[in-house]
């Protein structure tokens, strides 16, 4: 039946929990705005019809509505967006809202491609790997200019700033493969910014995983073998530790709990921090990152401004492998359990 | 020239309907005919047909960028030109059409020929000020057209920074251009404001206005409040484009996203200074061509002036996957349905104006049809994308192409359609052949809808848009798309071939629609002063066909 519906409509696979939700609203929505336009039309059509013009000069009656019929205009169109929007913003907050337990991933869109980067591991360009029926959390970012990563069979979509992350989560519930597209304009080649997400069942997705981890380590040991060079970093909070040193976020902050030019990076990940405008932030993804790049924004009580922006010093998908290390330094209070669906305060 | 000069007949008064002392008093077309009398012309009435003459020619070009898009959009790889090509005709086309013809169409043209006469003036409050305006207008659209032709940027007509900010392609002029044009739009706003207020006629009370006037009156007020803020938000991209000061830029402490605000806060008021006008034209349109008072005048009224308020309050729906606060978007979301139900109470009380009428299906009242169905489908899938998890999946995908195209592109041609066949024979006194006109109004309206309901359809199937190149998948509904565009486009030229026959050999005519309207109590075309001998006077409401036998009691019953 919805199947049916789908064609009709030309809506493709749909292959996350949220297209299921969006998909029935958008049932009703086309619903109601075909019965509507119906309505009106066959109305207009059947007066136009029974009132045609006789004469020439031919004269009216004065009609004017009654209150009721006033009232009734307004408000049965208004129950019936007051009910779209109601649906429709259930559904946002559920979207905006990912699950404690959700796998994280990291975006970056540069022009013109997306990367894909795992705190365990692996990075890839334009494939990103995900295994079904297991919540994904995206931290969406930009090295240039806004893009939007789009997936249509999960009818999620989410905008990449620079500087920012922004967060989409998704439950894939079908493995197959699935295209993404760039839906926000950023240049020449804004519409060859493709890229696909791959959904494996969850075997396959840990076979894949191992695959990745083993060409990392054989990587790893023919370097040793051969060179002595220092080995590739093999998961991301590694290299977050290297880069805090070679960046010289170090010279400020510490991560023994000591307080220095800077707050200390350990515990600092989720830590409530009282601002000096008198407000409180969490520290999560977003905060962090906007202090990397923007760091007068928002200054933690007792500091000074004095920090510079790494605005284009970072690279690639550093600035998450920073991220990804300092969310290592957490300290034993803060609470690691799982979560049963969606929650609604920031998620770890 | 002088006012006072132009004393002879005996008062207009309404029910009247023939003349045929054309030829005593020169209309306002041959009071002079040398080139400068038209140029330097204070006369709101030639100033509205040189705004026209205008409109139209930038109407011609961005149409010719628009089968430009289509043809491309043809096969799914390059088909006729380059990306960087597209890229720049696809703004182009965006630029031209919104700026250039969308926003001064209907006030510019119908609005400055007709205000006056509605209101039983001798002109508009600020005549110099209205010339200037035109020259400011035509001063900006050189600017930008003269930026987009030589270097042409890529930007799209949103200008959205900090891709605007670092494109190689040349932004400063055309922005510079969009800014000027505003203050050709403040300009014409203030204007129409200050004539309402000051120069309406004796017996002219507020709720006795037209609605035509009605809807000018709140789209000015649009303009004069939400104008300046885009104007100066061009300044500040053109400086962070000249002088990379940091405004929208992370990297210096600026905020990517500030600019999407500011632009917002214009351009989705600026989508109903396209679409009130039309909403003006059709409520006279309907009321006309039915022979009837309108149901609900002060409802029709008040939503107007309901829709420019609410209107400033919703332009975050454009930005619900940015980044921005669930709870925003839940404000935003909410707002966004009261604009659609101001437009609702619109809709009903026009088809409701139909009821016990008297329906002469002539050509404007055909555009009529369109314009009902435009605005019902256009308006309703707004309000579909305004619901905030549906805007997740169609947010700039070609839904959104088509839903805006409906809404602003559908009514807003409609409108302008009709007004140009309903006052053609008040500009002219010349009558055109009521046969092209209904045939022409029947492929426009089916071209339009062959163009754009594939475009809802791929955009549900997840076609992004301003794409050069798209996934095979897309193609059926792109060819469907671009077959429906060419049907427009010769339905807009058989229009511009009866209508230039009209003007030269048109059947004279001075009322054919034996209208009420009040601009109709003088002469077709008007004379220099709008009106002979002492101003009409307005014992009666506007749209008003009761019989006069019966008129009295039955008003007094309201
Ligand atoms: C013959 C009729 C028209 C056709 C076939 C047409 C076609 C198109 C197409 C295909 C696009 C999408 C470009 C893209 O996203 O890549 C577009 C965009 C647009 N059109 Fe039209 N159009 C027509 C008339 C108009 C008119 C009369 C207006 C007046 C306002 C208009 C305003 C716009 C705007 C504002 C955009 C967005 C531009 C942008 O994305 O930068 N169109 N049009
Ligand atoms: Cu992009």
């Amino acid at each position: 039946m919805s199947d049916l519906a789908n064609q009709f409509l030309f809506l493709p696979e749909r292959a996350s929990t949220f297209a299921e939700r969006v998909d029935f609203l958008h049932y009703f929505v086309v619903g109601t705005t075909m019965v509507m336009s119906a309505g009106v039309g066959l109305a207009a059509l059947f007066m136009f019809f029974r009132y045609r013009r006789r004469e020439a000069h031919q004269h009216t009656e004065y009609v004017v509505p009654d209150l009721k019929t006033e009232f009734l205009f307004v408000s049965v169109p208004l129950v019936f967006f007051l009910a779209w929007f109601a649906i429709g913003f259930r559904d946002f907050t559920w979207f905006t809202t990912p699950p404690k337990d959700s796998m994280d991933v990291y975006v970056m869109g540069k022009q013109w491609m997306w990367k894909f980067s795992y705190p365990e591991g692996p990075n890839g360009v334009n494939v990103l790997h995900v295994p079904a029926n297991r919540p994904v959390r995206l931290l969406i970012t930009s090295r240039d200019v806004i893009h939007s990563f789009y997936v249509p069979s999960f009818r999620i979509k989410m905008d990449a700033l620079p500087g920012r992350y922004t967060q989409a989560w998704f439950e894939a519930t079908k493995p197959g493969t699935y295209q993404v597209l760039c839906t926000e304009y950023c240049g020449l080649s804004h519409s060859k910014m493709l890229a696909e997400v791959v959904v494996l069942a969850p075997e396959d997705y840990e076979n894949w995983l191992q695959e990745q981890q083993r060409g990392r380590l054989q990587d790893r040991q023919d370097a040793l073998a051969d060179t002595s060079l220092v080995p590739p970093v093999a998961r991301m909070a590694e290299q977050g530790q290297k880069l805090v040193g070679t960046q010289g976020c170090l010279k400020c902050h510490s991560v023994d709990g000591s307080k220095h030019i800077g707050p200390t990076f350990l515990g600092m990940y989720e830590r409530e921090e009282k601002l000096d405008d008198g407000q409180t932030i969490r520290v999560d993804e977003a905060y962090i990152t906007q202090s990397m790049m923007d760091p007068g924004a928002h200054i933690v009580a007792g500091y000074q401004n004095v920090m510079p922006t790494y605005q284009g010093k970072l690279q690639g998908p550093e600035s998450a492998a920073i991220v990804e290390y300092i969310k290592t330094l957490r300290t034993a209070n803060v609470r690691e359990t799982a979560s049963e669906g969606p929650a609604y305060d920031p998620i770890q | 020239m002088t006012p006072s000069s132009s004393i002879a007949a005996p008062g207009a008064v309404p029910g009247h309907e023939a003349h045929d002392d054309h030829g005593h008093h020169p209309s306002y077309l041959t009071d002079g005919t040398t080139v400068k009398s038209w140029l330097l012309t204070v006369d709101h009435k030639r100033i509205g047909i040189m705004y026209l003459a205008w409109i139209l020619l930038f109407f011609l070009v961005g149409g010719i960028f628009a089968l430009l898009i289509r043809i491309e959009l043809l096969t799914p790889g390059p088909t006729i030109m380059d990306a960087m090509t597209y890229n720049r005709v696809f703004t182009l086309h965006g630029v031209v059409m919104i700026f250039l013809f969308m926003i001064p169409a209907i006030p510019s043209v119908f609005g400055n020929f007709l205000l006056p006469l509605m209101l039983g003036a001798k002109d508009v409050a600020f005549p110099r000020l209205n010339l200037l305006s035109l020259y400011v207008y035509l001063a900006g659209a050189g600017f930008a057209l003269w930026g987009m032709l030589n270097g042409g940027l890529d930007t799209g007509w949103t200008f959205y920074t900090p891709y605007s900010a670092h494109t190689t392609t040349t932004v400063a002029p055309v922005l510079f251009g969009a800014f000027i044009i505003g203050f050709s739009s403040i300009l014409t706003g203030m204007n129409f404001i200050v004539t309402t207020h000051t120069m309406r006629a004796p017996g002219i009370t507020w709720f006795k206005m037209p609605l035509m006037v009605w809807a000018l009156y709140a789209t000015s007020c649009i303009q004069v409040l939400a104008t300046p803020v885009i104007g100066l938000l061009l300044l500040l991209v053109t400086a962070e484009n000249l002088f990379s000061l940091g405004m929208f830029d992370v990297a210096r402490g600026g905020d990517p996203v500030l600019f999407q605000h500011l632009f917002w806060f214009y351009s989705h008021p600026a989508v109903y200074i396209m679409v009130l006008p039309a909403f003006g034209v059709m409520s006279e349109v309907v009321s006309t061509f039915s022979r009837k008072n309108i149901f609900g005048y002060r409802a029709v009224a008040y939503s107007s002036v309901g829709i420019a308020f609410v209107g400033f309050f919703a332009w975050g729906h454009h930005m619900f996957v940015s980044g921005q606060s669930t709870f925003n978007a839940g404000v935003f979301g909410v707002l966004s349905m009261l604009v659609g139900v101001f437009t609702a109470i619109k809709v009903f009380n026009w088809v409701g104006t139909v009821y016990k009428g008297a329906v002469e299906f002539s050509t404007p009242f055909a555009y009529f049809c369109g314009f009902l169905f435009f605005t019902v489908f256009g308006g309703m899938t707004g309000i579909a994308v305004a619901t905030v998890s549906l805007d997740v999946a169609w947010h700039d995908t070609y839904f959104v192409v088509a839903h805006f195209h409906f809404i602003m592109v559908g009514a807003t041609i409609m409108a302008f359609l009709a007004a140009l066949h309903y006052w053609f024979p008040k500009m002219f006194g010349k009558m055109y052949h009521e046969g092209w006109g209904l045939v022409s109004a029947a492929l426009i309206i089916l071209g339009f809808n062959a163009t754009f309901i594939p475009q809802f359809l791929v955009g549900n199937a997840g076609m992004p848009r301003r794409y050069y190149e798209y996934p095979e998948r897309f193609q059926a509904l792109n060819v469907a798309s671009t077959a429906g565009a060419s049907l427009l486009a010769f339905g807009f030229i058989i229009i511009a071939i009866y209508l230039t026959y009209a003007l030269i050999y048109g059947e004279r005519v001075d009322n054919p629609w034996h209208s009420k309207g009040y601009e109709w109590l003088t002469h077709s075309p008007p004379p220099t002063h709008n009106f002979i001998g002492p101003q009409p006077t307005y014992p009666e409401e506007p749209h008003f066909y009761v019989d006069p036998k019966k008129a009295q009691g039955e008003v007094s019953d309201v």
